[in-house]
This record gives structure tokens, sequence and C-alpha cells, in this order.
């Protein structure tokens, strides 16, 4: 394979140092032999060699801050500096969760107003910011759901409702929580098939996960129903808040009657997303499930007058299903998430929203006569075309993404939602310039048209990057997670 | 694409073929086709275990999609093909030969009559892949 970089192992040289210790100031000790090891390969290289080698990779690497990356359902908005900032101030940064609240007030404050802020936005009566990202909020969702039908003497509700345009992660939280999945179909519009749901309907029901706008970027036209149904048969309905950025400011999942959603603030509110993460995931309720939140939530212990802030602190819900996280969350993605929500202001979410779902329906505009677009209707904030061409027939989605990579353009989600055959789902997100879409647009049609004329081209892309095709088959079968030169030598043969 | 006359097949695309009251159970073409490259493969129950029909029996993972595989029949667990799980590509190569995937001795040979013969699957397939 064409290495594009030495590993670092490859890069060392024995014997050259990277840095000098200063003179002893104390008593020179040997260690203990017992405690002395010499089978430690540790590269060794100058400090030049490092920055190099690593600056090197990162210009390799391929983010929000390089490119457009419409990666369906992952809402990868640029993440604004200005989070960064404050996560850095050192009043946040230096604290440590085992100090006294009493010293912590100003992370306390920060926390408590989120938790407010997010309820409002989501119309929920309370928060817990404790999960670690979706599909953790999802599994503290769907436990805080079956805890209440359990306190309430009604056990033997273990039907969770998915409809089978869900995220996978809704399957594997209800198996997760030890209850069974029933798969809903879709109708021909996309939408949750109400006939179905009606069938499924019993007092063996613990809940339903919806997720709103669905994984088609198509909003569930008779939701009212659909949890009006669900709560007539005594269920609660999971809001999976996924695709939350579509409604920042114009609608409440609360208020359409979701008993429960995750947010995640890795998405809809602007913390990065993968590798340099963490992700966050806090959770919103209704009034009936306040008391099973996870804990501690942040709350005031002590009120406030006109001279003194209120004291905050921590409390345990009175039923609380424990805790999910140590200590509070990820705390630095709640100071990121504040930040931003501060920024943008009351009106400003609900312009995210807007501005979001215009830009993925100028996208679907100029895309729907090229590629066939299965459930076509007004999109919200992102669609999902076929990758697929009656005129070439030996091109797949994946081709077409590969072949996106060749113009610079990260790929749209593949192969999923699993009810469109060759999938392309695509998020534009609002922080992209009619300017951006324009060439993105004009990339899809470019190779649309070269998947008839030169199909070689896709089925062969990338040509352009690092590394051409890469083998999936063997990457997923011959895991090869360690690369010190003894297991590399061994992957190699 | 192959639909053989002599198997019966599912909604969820597995194919039985049937001798005597034994049933030898697998995933079909179409089912390969769609998933592309089959990387794992597992079956999750053991010889002499009793199932019902619509039990799961086995998992695909294709670097596409992960896929659960169901009985249509009931009955007991006769024999299980060891080599698939090493060999998964054997169900892209070979669905309806080398990726047999188990046998059942059935209980209730009746429930064959609410599978698909190959000329409905066929339609089938062809309705989902619109």
């Amino acid at each position: 394979m064409n290495r594009v970089e030495p590993n670092v192992y490859e890069l060392s040289t024995p014997g050259r140092p990277s840095h000098r210790f200063p003179d002893l100031d104390v008593p020179f000790a040997e260690l203990p032999d017992k405690m002395l090891r010499d089978h430690l390969e540790l590269p060794e290289l100058s400090e030049l060699e490092v920055t190099r080698h690593f600056v090197r990779l990162s210009q390799l690497n391929f983010g929000i801050d390089t490119a457009f990356y419409p990666l369906g359902s992952c809402t990868m908005k640029y993440n604004p500096k200005v989070n960064e900032d404050a996560a850095r101030l050192p009043g946040f940064a230096h604290t440590h969760p085992l100090q006294d609240t009493k010293v912590l007030q100003g992370n306390l404050a920060l926390m408590y107003t989120l938790q407010e802020w997010l309820a409002e936005i989501g119309g929920f009566a309370g928060v817990s910011l404790q999960p670690a990202a979706g599909a953790h909020g999802e599994l503290t969702g769907i436990l805080i759901l079956r805890a209440y039908h359990q306190d309430r003497g009604d056990p033997d509700r273990k039907k969770i409702l998915v409809p089978d345009s869900a995220h996978g992660t809704n399957p594997a939280t209800t198996t997760m929580s030890g209850l069974s999945v029933i798969e809903l179909p879709s109708d021909k519009r996309g939408n949750v098939d109400l006939e179905a749901l009606r069938t499924e309907c019993d007092d063996t029901v613990a809940g339903l996960m919806l997720t709103n706008p669905n994984t088609l970027g198509l909003f569930e036209e008779h939701v009212e129903e659909v949890i009006k149904l669900v709560h007539d048969c005594g269920g609660l309905v999971y809001g999976d808040g996924a695709n939350m950025n579509a409604l920042l400011g114009v609608i409440r999942p609360g208020d359409l009657g979701f008993d429960v959603l995750h947010y995640n603030l890795h998405k809809t509110f602007s913390t990065p997303h993968g590798g340099g993460g963490p992700g966050s995931g806090p959770l919103g309720v209704s009034e009936a499930l306040l008391d099973y939140l996870p804990g501690p939530i942040v709350d005031t212990v002590e009120p406030g007058d006109d001279d003194l802030p209120p004291l905050y602190g921590l409390v345990m819900p009175k039923k609380t299903i424990g805790r999910v996280k140590a200590f509070h969350g990820h705390f630095g993605m709640h100071v990121r998430a504040f930040t931003y929500i501060r920024s943008y202001g009351k009106s400003g979410m609900r312009d995210i929203a807007d501005h979001a779902v215009l830009n993925a329906n100028y996208l679907l505009a100029a895309l729907r006569d090229t590629y066939h677009v299965p459930f076509d209707r007004t999109c919200m904030h992102e669609f999902v075309l076929e990758g697929r061409f009656e005129k070439a027939p030996g091109v797949h989605a994946l081709d077409v993404s590969k072949r996106l990579m060749d113009w610079g353009f990260h790929p749209p989600t593949n192969y999923f939602p699993l009810i469109v055959q060759e999938a392309l789902m695509i998020e534009p997100t609002e922080t992209e310039s009619k300017a951006t879409l324009d060439a993105f647009i004009e990339a899809m049609k470019s190779i649309a048209q070269e998947a008839e004329d030169h199909p070689e081209q896709l089925q062969t892309a990338p040509h352009t990057t690092a590394f051409g095709r890469l083998d999936e088959v063997q990457a997923a079968k011959e895991l090869v997670l360690c690369c010190r030169p003894a297991e590399l030598s061994t992957a190699e043969t | 694409m192959k639909f053989p006359n002599e198997l019966k097949y599912t909604e969820s695309d597995e194919w039985v073929r049937v001798e005597a009251d034994s049933a030898t159970l697998g995933v079909t073409d179409f089912a390969q086709d769609q998933l592309s490259d089959v990387v794992y493969f597992e079956v999750v129950v053991q010889v002499g275990d009793k199932l019902s029909k619509g039990d799961a029996v086995g998992i695909l993972e294709s670097v596409k999609a992960a896929a659960d595989l169901y009985s249509p029949v009931s009955g007991e667990v006769t024999e299980i093909n060891d080599a698939l799980p090493d060999n998964p590509e054997l169900v892209n190569s070979d669905p309806y030969g080398m990726a047999w995937m188990l046998r059942i001795q059935m209980s209730d040979p009746a429930e064959l009559e609410q599978m698909m013969d190959a000329g409905a699957y066929q339609q089938n397939t062809e309705e989902r892949s619109g």
C-alpha cells in the first residue's frame, strides 16, 4: 500500500533526543530494579521531526474546517471558534468536579442556565445534562420510560415501537434496555403507517421512538395523531432529537406531546462532532417524568435576591434512575453549547432552522431532475436521493460518494435509511453559502453524467486523494488497530 | 439474479430447501446482492435447539448493513454450517449452495404453505427494488 506518511516508530532514530531535562534539584536516586522495563518501544525523534510528522498527518484530515461536509443526520455544521474561547476560560478549564460546589458556582450557574434553555427550546419541564452523546441519551430516556411504567405497577409493558426509517441506535437502545422492538412500516409519503401503528397499540406498549423530522428529512405529517394513539394505549413517546436542527425556534417537541427527547449538542448546538468531540446528549422530559431524571442535576438550593445570586447545588431527583455518567457529563461541551445559544439569542434559534431547511430544499430542487427522489415532497433540513442510474446499472451510491471526494466534498451518508435503495442522505446545514451549494450541485450533476459516459471513473474513484479506493471488505474482516512496528510487519505479510 | 424453482422463500429474504421433513435454510441471491460484500456471519442457535417460526437464528453483516435471519418454520436444529463464520463471502458467491446456514427438523411442515414460490418471490423483489 502507498503510505503517505510513515508512522512515528518508523521515523524513530535510536538515541535522538527530543528534550532536555532540567538540572536535578533533588538528590539523585536509582529507580528500584523491579520497576525498570526495557521492552517499551518509545519512538525517539527531535521536536522538529515530531512537529512535522503531526502537521503532515493533520493535513490529511478532512473536517468541517476544510470543506463542505453534507453527512446526512449528522448535522456537520460549523463549530464557531468563540465556543473554543469560552471553553478555555481559566474559570471553566481549570476547575475540577470534586471541588466544593461553593467554589464552582460559575460552572453550576452555566449548567443550570443551559438546562433551562434546553427545556425552553424543546418544550420540556426539566433537563439532565449527563448523557455522553446521542445513543447514550436514548438509552437513558428508555430507562426512564421503563422506570415510569414499573413505578406505576405496569411492568409488563415491554414493546417499543420503532419506525423502519429510524436510526439503528433506536432498536439497539431498546434491546439494551431489556425491551423488545416492534418495527413499524412507513407509508408511501414516508410517514409512520397509521394502520400498522393502530394494530400494534395495546396494553403491552411501553412506548414509541420517533424521529421528527425523520431520517428521510420529512416532517411526520400525522405527528399529533401518532402521539395520541400511543398515549391512548398507555405508552409514552420518545423523541430522537438528532434532527432537532430543523425545528429550532419553530416547533417544540414537548408541545407536540413528546414525553422525552435527547438533544445532540454536537449536532444542533455546534459542539465538535466525531473525532474531535466528545459528544453530549442532554435529555429533556415532561412533568410526569421529572422525578426519574438521572442525576445529579443542577438546581437552586438557596434563592437569590437583588444583591446576591442564588446558590446552586447538585441534587438527585426523587425517583432518579441513578447516575449515567461520571461527574456531570461533558462539561466542556456544555460551555460550548451555552456559548452558541448565547451568540445566536432567542430569535437567532429560528434563523438556524430556517436557513438549514432552505439550504436543503435548494439542493433538493436542483437535484431532483438528475437523481431519483423516492419520497419527493418539501424536505426539512436533509433529504434522501437514490444513487443509481437506469443507464448505468453498474454504478452504485458508494461510487457517487467516492467520486465526490475528487471534487473536494465529503461524501453524504450512504445506504441509510435502509428503506431507500442506494440511499444518499444529504444535509447541507445552515452554515453553507449559496456558492458552496452551487458547487456541490455542479459536482452531483457532472457525476450523474459521468456515470453514463465513463462509469469506470466513478467505480475506481477517488483519484485525487492521498489514498485511492480502500478495501472495505478487508478492513471489516481483518482489524489492525495497532500500528507498532512488530504488528505492522505481521499485518503486511 | 437467481430464483431456483425448487425453493421456498420469505419476505425477509430467507430460502428453504425441503427434503422430507428436513428444511435447509439460507439467504437469497437478492439479499446478498442488496447487502453487497458480506463480512460477518454468526449463528445464534445451537444444534438441538427447538425453534418457533419467526425466531432469530443468525446475524449477517456486510460493508453496508446488518441483517437478522429468521426461521420461517418451527422445529429442531439438526445441523449448522460451521464453515460459514470463517468464510462469510460464500454468501455472496454461492448463496443457494455452500452458504446454506442450518438444517431444521420441521415439526409443522404446513408452515411451508405460507412461504412464497420462486415466481411470487421474484415479483416481490422487483416491487421492492422499485
